[in-house]
């Protein structure tokens, strides 16, 4: 009965249940690429080090875990290595760096990532090999500066850094091919952190360590439920050093927390906005109806099914204009620049649907309530 | 013995206490109704006719007396229970917003059905032939906006029925109608609660309409003022009698109130225009 009333009331007044979902669908693409925004900047941030295959970072004490500030000697690295307990762990170095194309072409800004080859840090090639020698000048890229400049392995790729006062030029052979690995907004390149350290950008080109400096220290442990051991056990036997797991890492990267709670706050509004919106929406529909409510209560409809029938119709409503939302993002994604920060995946995009599909019963409560409240009496007008 | 009143009040009242202003909207009301009997229940503004109708529809709980419908005691059923009992065992016919302004006139009809779970395929056909009975044949799949005030309460008509209830009640059914539509709706409204021995009441300003009616119960000040039941005199207060046709055998209930006061002053005129 419910539901033969609530579809025949969308069904006669077509235009204007239409129209409301077409309001819904807005805000429903609002949430959605808000939602892919915040997760696309979020991943661009943060992708390398999610995808890290180590538990535990180890960074110099009192950088506050920014792997910038952070600078290691490499006998640390031998030192957690020699730790019981754990598997492996491995120097990362980080700095930016341009890759020089073809003359007209814009120079691509990378993460020029120092990576010893066979350790943690260094991610698995999808295509080509992956680094072998510490001394080779060889390089792996993220697959979307492959794409972007069509570069295959086997091919030379030119790195621009700046050294003192002076831009050097390096030519390296590529000889792999990562998955998306960005870090800091920038796709990644590795190379063996002893190339790294050569070819690092400088304050001063003259100065040059005898011994490799790494920015942190990946480690891998034995178990990884030991993690709040291990990091004690990292932090008392190496000195000056300070551990953190990866998820606080990318949250200490400068900007991303303040970047990421910016994007919620925008999405947290545009669910109020939402739920504001088909609040007002049905209860002015339902004020209009109160006389025929009465009349339906009158005649014996029992509250139940006046009820069930306007929730059905919240849904309904909702139901059709998210999947509009939906149907309308996917379709404009399509076409999105893959410059542009934008990233769906599965979870967070259903999330984001299941919080718009929340929205219209919970702006639809007061008019339920509403509905619920209506005396039959009114239908004689008392 | 079989109880011979579909419809029964006893002692009836209605107190409304608003914040300590007591008003008795309806006073030791004895009202009855037999099986085809159709009442025409008049009276003032104010004067607790809208409040019985409201009662006798389980829409409203009696302050005192009793109600009875079928001989089910009103009083003694729970809310569910009156929404059921209004739901299969009354039919109801409003003043305005009578019909779902989004269901066509036969789904308005069959409204009634589907509430009641006997949404049949004969269900269905019963409806149309009720609705082309009124003379809406043509007009089973119009929207309420498409179909005049005389029509809608027609549709309103039909759907009371449809169910076949035992107490018919309409509230003022002609208020929104002219003459000849008035004249048209009340006259099927009678028809069709003599022909399926309903106990049928109707609440009404417009005194022309009582010569449709079997039994005029007029109220003042909640109580019941006269019982016409001589059809000369509902004939007169309807100003359609004409005294030298006034049928002789005409012999209906005995008042069963005999009330010494004139009618009320707002009838006269209607005497007057007789």
């Amino acid at each position: 009965m419910s539901t033969y009333l609530s579809l025949k009331e969308i069904w006669r007044n077509k235009s204007r249940f239409f129209l409301f979902s077409l309001v819904i669908a807005l805000i429903a693409v609002l949430v959605l690429f808000t939602a892919g925004l915040g997760e696309g900047l979020a991943s661009a941030n943060k992708e390398y080090l999610e995808k890290l295959d180590a538990e535990i970072l180890v960074f110099q004490e009192g950088t506050g875990y920014s792997t910038i500030e952070s600078r290691l000697d490499y006998q640390k690295v031998k030192r957690v290595r020699r730790l019981d307990g754990i598997v492996d762990a491995g120097p990362i170095g980080f700095s930016n760096a341009e890759i020089v194309l073809d003359e007209g072409l814009d120079p691509i800004d990378i993460s020029f990532v120092g990576v010893e080859p066979g350790k943690p840090g260094l991610p698995a090639p999808i295509a080509g090999d992956t680094l072998r020698s510490n001394q080779a000048k060889v390089v792996m890229i993220d697959q979307r500066i492959a794409e972007s400049a069509n570069i295959n392995v086997g091919d030379y790729i030119t790195i621009k850094v700046t050294q003192g006062t002076e831009d050097k030029f390096y030519d390296l052979r590529v000889t792999g091919i990562t998955d998306g690995q960005q870090y800091f907004f920038q796709p990644s390149v590795f190379v063996s952190l002893a190339i790294w350290d050569k070819y690092r950008p400088k304050a001063d080109a003259s100065v040059s360590s005898s011994r490799p400096v790494t920015n942190i220290i990946a480690v891998q442990l034995e178990d990884s439920a030991n993690m709040e051991s291990m990091s004690a056990l990292i932090e008392s036997t190496v000195k000056d050093v300070e551990t953190s797991d990866i998820k606080t890492a990318y949250e200490s990267s400068p900007g991303y927390s303040a970047q990421q709670n910016t994007l919620n706050t925008m999405k947290g509004f545009t669910f109020l906005i939402g739920v504001l919106v088909i609040g007002g929406f049905f209860q002015i529909q339902t004020l209009q109806k109160v006389p025929q409510i009465g009349m339906l209560k009158a005649i014996g409809t029992p509250n139940p099914v006046v009820a069930v029938s306007a929730i059905l119709q919240i849904i309904f409503v909702t139901v059709f204009g998210v999947f509009l939302g939906a149907v309308a993002v996917f379709g404009l994604a399509i076409g999105i620049p893959s410059s542009v920060p934008i990233l769906f995946t599965g979870t967070s995009v259903l999330i984001a649907i299941g919080s718009l599909l929340l929205i219209g019963p919970i702006g639809g409560m007061v008019s339920i309530r509403l509905a619920l409240k209506v005396e039959p009496l009114t239908a004689l007008g008392m | 013995m079989e109880n011979k009143y579909i419809l029964e009040t006893k002692d009836v009242q209605k107190i409304f206490d608003s914040n300590g202003l007591v008003v008795k909207a309806v006073d030791d009301v004895n009202l009855h109704v037999k099986a085809g009997e159709f009442v025409g229940l008049v009276g003032p503004s104010g004067s607790g006719k809208t409040t019985m109708l409201a009662m006798l529809a389980t829409l409203l709980r009696e302050t005192g007396g009793s109600l009875l419908i079928d001989g089910q005691d009103l009083g003694s059923m729970s809310d569910n229970q009156r929404t059921k009992f209004r739901r299969e065992r009354i039919g109801f016919t409003f003043q305005s917003n009578n019909l779902v302004s989004y269901l066509t006139a036969l789904e308005n009809v069959e409204l009634m059905l589907r509430l009641n779970k006997k949404n049949k395929r004969e269900s269905r056909e019963k409806a149309a032939a009720l609705l082309t009975r009124l003379g809406l044949g043509d007009r089973l799949n119009s929207l309420p906006s498409q179909l005049s005030g005389g029509q809608q309460q027609r549709v309103a008509i039909a759907r009371s029925l449809i169910h076949d209830p035992s107490v018919v009640l309409a509230d003022e059914p002609t208020a929104s109608l002219d003459t000849e539509r008035a004249n048209q709706v009340v006259q099927i409204f009678a028809d069709l609660i003599h022909e399926g021995q309903r106990a049928g009441i109707m609440v009404t300003h417009d005194l022309r309409m009582c010569k449709y009616v079997d039994k005029v119960v007029q109220m003042e000040d909640g109580k019941i003022a006269r019982v016409i039941t001589e059809r000369s005199e509902i004939d007169l207060l309807a100003g359609t009698s004409k005294f030298d046709q006034l049928p002789k055998e005409e012999s209906l209930e005995k008042s069963e109130i005999s009330s010494k006061k004139p009618l009320l002053p707002n009838l006269t005129p209607a005497l007057a225009g007789s």
